[in-house]
């Protein structure tokens, strides 16, 4: 537990996070999350964010060392995709019983691990930790030390249980793990100058291969995607990339910047959220490989595939914007995909009447308010009967949101639209966006609308 | 009569189980206008919320005392007092659940006192019911902590009266039964003249409807003067082997005799239940039910012929997997496979060889050579690598619409899901071929020796 409570601080001092650097010492030394308010709490926890960001592994068994609640109760429940192996899908759980609160939970575990090799002989084995294990004492680092002498196969521990935090803190911690054990411990077949890796991107509904052809076509290699759709050799030999662009906000920066100072990997923050940060991403990656000695070309023919690709998305866009005109969305998301989309619908005609910003930096706030003139729209945590009010008095048309809030909006008998981990639209790249756009005018459009919305003939 | 055994695994794969403290949960958002709340960290309860709005596609309302490390070694009294007190400034509810987890089990908490102890120092509280709930997540399973949190509402809530509502009976709904189920059963019982009050009843929170107004508790349920009433009634009837303790201990405080019915899938089942309501209110079986008894047996005859000899592998709850279980064996199918979660007295009647208390992979390996597998949602991934049908059953069922009015009780109830599986099993006949029905090998060679060396394959079957 000493181990971890200094992992926890080295991970709340985050030299790469402008928010974080801005904070005083002492105010650092709290962390980056808010303190949770019992009795008004939502969202994961850090076991859960650990989860989350090492589960897309797909050859990897993940065994959750606990009782029945945290494997149990959430398994195979995430749209996170895979090519190949389905391992990752399997739900394995130590499911430890009162016994072993008593006599300690260590000697459970080695077995699972051992039976888990046994049966289903996977690269590695990454061990989760949970609170009651935590609780009791039980070392899953010396446990996974123990495996790995004796089985000869990486047996990777995850220490997040779920009490020391929120979910983004787990995706830290879990990306701590990947640095210590996993990164930089084998070698690639092969190098070329175009390899790079893409850190904090999932492969949610598929997201990565909406990137991948544009990547081909250029002939960039994803040398390790951490970790949609990843397998652990290619993250084991990820240090041999080239450059890095990290996605979804702050999530997995310690990876980015450790690689850096580790591998001199440089990276980029980027979305692949709309068509401009799309473009940007594409014209970032050549840059930074460029600049690491890639032929000078490769920028050119960026250049032409963007231009060719925006052309040929803004022609499937600009359908809509007649569609959109006078369109209001409501848009709830967390972090930088709020500037990202915002621009992407401001662009086909959609005007947007609010946004959270709830996980937004200091900076993402400030491209919201410039995108959207002034902060009004801006809420820091938007109520579920505010939201539902909004919706009633049709404020808004239409709202974008996790799966959570999907149900304010439907019972206000609003069109609503999952743009969260859950969803089953994958809404990267320059396809993703025309998808997003379709879906858009798919719930407004609707017919059920006008019969959902009328009264029964007897109440009038 | 089954043999029931544990599984001896140290790793549990694919879990069929799901934690006491969720069920717990599910069994208060039965209740009107509450906030159920787990004790432990926010983890336990955004996963739980994630599983239920996933199965029910409606808002759910579940708080957490967000339980961190620190307070976890000092004692979670402050964040129950600030969870109750934020609970009750924001969602104004009319009964709070508060059931406890494995984190805050394993440290120990004495939840009664720090109740007594908040009460004192929150008068604000006084007239507000806290139903508390011993659910650790190293014990016991889902339809467990159902069972425990509606004795604990009985515990809490229930008045003894001498004032007998004659009409009046009590309806203790397990958690196999989903809010189809319950409309019927109580459509049933109001069809001899008797009012039911359901305990916990999710037909009218987790149905589905749309209400006038937002509201961040249960848009509806048992209300608590309906629960404080129930010792008046004439009679309780505990539908599912698990709210026998629940039943008892409403017996033991108020007197209300009950009786238990372990299903109501199945013709004779439903017959006993038709009987025990025409005793209770004096009064024949109405006609209706006479027309759909008819029904049922004809579905019976009709699809008898696509159940008799198939191979079943089903993983449920107790409750669930007796019901379905002795449908599937009254129809005519072996039950190759039987898993389930927790223990009852009703493993070792099923009627099958054994009953394992395990997970979907025990289920897997059993159901080999199998013609259908019966479990929920979680059951995808091996029904396909099988090759075989699933028909979902309990809780989750994250990818079909309308889990919760899919309805499997009463004599229509069996009517349909004799239909449904009926129908899987038509669907996947095994169609003959021209290759279907093969000789033994050695009289190949008879037929392939066309131009009359008979001698040569002679010398190959001596």
């Amino acid at each position: 537990m000493a181990g971890l409570n200094i992992k926890v601080q080295e991970v709340f001092n985050e030299p790469g996070c402008d928010k974080n650097q801005a904070k005083g010492e002492k105010e650092r030394k709290k962390g980056c999350t808010k303190q949770l308010v019992p009795g008004a709490a939502a969202g994961g926890c850090a076991f859960d964010g650990a989860k989350i960001a090492l589960q897309p592994i797909t050859d990897v068994a993940h065994i959750v060392h606990g009782p029945i609640a945290c494997e149990g109760n959430g398994w195979d429940n995430r749209g996170a995709k895979s090519s190949g192996p389905l391992l990752y899908r399997t739900g394995f759980t130590t499911d430890i019983s009162e016994n072993d609160i008593v006599y300690g939970g260590e000697k459970r575990l080695y077995r699972a691990i051992r039976e888990v090799i046994e049966k289903y002989d996977p690269p590695a084995v990454f061990v989760y930790q949970t609170c009651v294990t935590a609780l009791i004492g039980d070392e899953i680092e010396a446990v996974c030390k123990a495996a790995r002498e004796k089985f000869g196969k990486p047996v990777i521990p995850i220490d997040a249980p779920g009490f020391v935090g929120s979910k983004n803190l787990g995706n830290k911690l879990a990306g701590e793990a990947l640095l210590d054990y996993v990164i930089g411990t084998q070698e690639p077949e092969t190098t070329t100058p175009y390899d790079i890796n893409i850190i904090g991107e999932y492969n949610l509904a598929g997201e990565m291969w909406q990137i991948k052809p544009l990547l081909d076509h250029l002939g960039i290699r994803v040398l390790a995607s951490i970790t949609g759709d990843a397998r652990y050799h290619e993250v084991a030999s990820s240090h041999r990339a080239r450059a890095a662009m990290m996605v979804c906000s702050k999530a997995m920066i310690n990876v980015a910047r450790k690689m850096e100072e580790r591998y001199g990997i440089p990276y980029f923050e980027g979305s692949f959220y709309g068509i401009s940060d799309t473009s940007d991403a594409l014209r970032q990656i050549a840059k930074l490989l460029v600049q690491r000695g890639a032929p000078e070309e490769l920028l050119s023919r960026t250049e032409i595939l963007i231009r060719r690709e925006e052309a040929r998305a803004w022609e499937r866009l600009n359908i809509y914007r007649k569609r959109f005109a006078g369109k209001r969305v409501l848009l709830i998301t967390g972090g930088v995909k709020s500037w990202s989309v915002v621009s992407a619908l401001q662009e086909v005609g959609l005007e947007i009447v609010g946004t959270s910003v709830k996980k937004s930096t200091e900076e993402d706030k400030e491209r919201v308010k410039e995108l959207m003139g002034g902060d009004a729209h801006m809420f820091d945590d938007l109520p579920p009967r505010e939201m539902y009010k909004m919706l009633k008095e049709a404020r808004a048309d239409i709202m974008l949101s996790g799966g959570r809030s999907q149900f304010v909006a439907l019972k206000a008998r609003m069109p609503w639209l999952d743009i969260n981990q859950e969803r089953h639209h994958a809404y990267a790249g320059y396809e993703g966006m025309v998808t997003l756009v379709q879906e858009i005018d798919r719930a407004l459009y609707n017919p059920i609308w006008a019969q959902v919305r009328k009264e029964a003939p007897w109440q009038s | 009569m089954a043999i029931v055994s544990l599984s001896k695994k140290s790793c549990s794969v694919n879990p069929l189980k799901m934690s006491q403290p969720i069920g717990g949960a599910l069994a208060f958002m039965g209740m009107a206008n509450c906030m159920p709340v787990l004790h432990g960290s926010q983890g336990c309860t955004a996963f739980g919320l994630v599983l239920f709005v996933r199965h029910f596609r409606e808002a759910i309302p579940l708080q957490t005392t967000a339980m961190n490390e620190v307070t976890t070694i000092m004692g979670g009294m402050d964040n129950i007092e600030q969870a109750l007190l934020n609970i009750y400034k924001r969602a104004k509810p009319e009964i709070i659940g508060l059931c406890t987890t494995g984190l805050t089990e394993t440290r120990g908490e004495d939840i009664h006192g720090d109740l007594k102890l908040i009460r004192k120092r929150n008068p604000e509280l006084s007239d507000l019911p806290i139903v508390f709930v011993d659910t650790p997540d190293f014990k016991d399973a889902f339809q467990d902590g159902w069972a425990k949190a509606v004795t604990r509402i009985i515990e809490e809530l229930v008045e003894k009266t001498t004032d007998t509502i004659p009409s009046q009976v009590n309806l203790l709904a397990g958690s196999h039964l989903t809010a189809a189920d319950i409309e019927e059963i109580v459509e049933t019982i109001e069809a001899f003249g008797l009012s039911p009050i359901v305990l916990p009843d999710i037909s009218g929170s987790l149905d589905g409807h749309i209400p006038d107004q937002f509201s961040p508790t249960t848009i509806g349920g048992t209300t608590i003067d309906e629960v404080r009433s129930m010792g008046g009634s004439i009679a309780t009837l505990a539908i599912g082997q698990q709210m026998e303790r629940a039943a008892l201990e409403l017996e033991m405080r108020t007197g209300v005799s009950y009786a238990v019915f372990d299903r109501l899938t199945g013709l004779e089942a439903n017959d006993r239940f038709l009987m025990h309501l025409s005793n209770l209110s004096g009064k024949p079986v109405p006609h209706k039910y006479r027309r759909q008894r008819s029904q049922l047996v004809d579905a019976m005859l009709d699809g008898h012929f696509f159940f008799g000899g198939k191979k079943v592998a089903i993983g449920a709850e107790p409750d669930l997997l007796w019901a379905l279980g002795s449908l599937m064996a009254e129809m005519g199918c072996e039950i190759a496979a039987a898993v389930t979660t927790t223990h009852s007295p009703l493993l070792e009647k099923m009627p099958c060889a054994g009953v394992l208390i395990g997970d979907l992979e025990d289920l897997e390996m059993r159901a080999k050579g199998c013609d259908l597998l019966i479990t929920h949602s979680h059951g995808r991934q091996a029904a396909e690598r099988l090759g075989i049908p699933l028909f979902r059953a309990g809780l989750p069922c994250f990818d079909r619409l309308g889990a919760n009015h899919r309805l499997s009780v009463g004599y229509r109830g069996t009517r349909d899901l004799t239909f449904q599986v009926g129908n899987l099993f038509l669907e996947h006949t095994h169609e003959g071929a021209p290759d279907s029905w093969p000789l033994p090998e050695a009289l190949d060679e008879v037929i392939d020796d066309k131009n009359g060396h008979e001698h040569a394959a002679q010398a190959q079957t001596v």
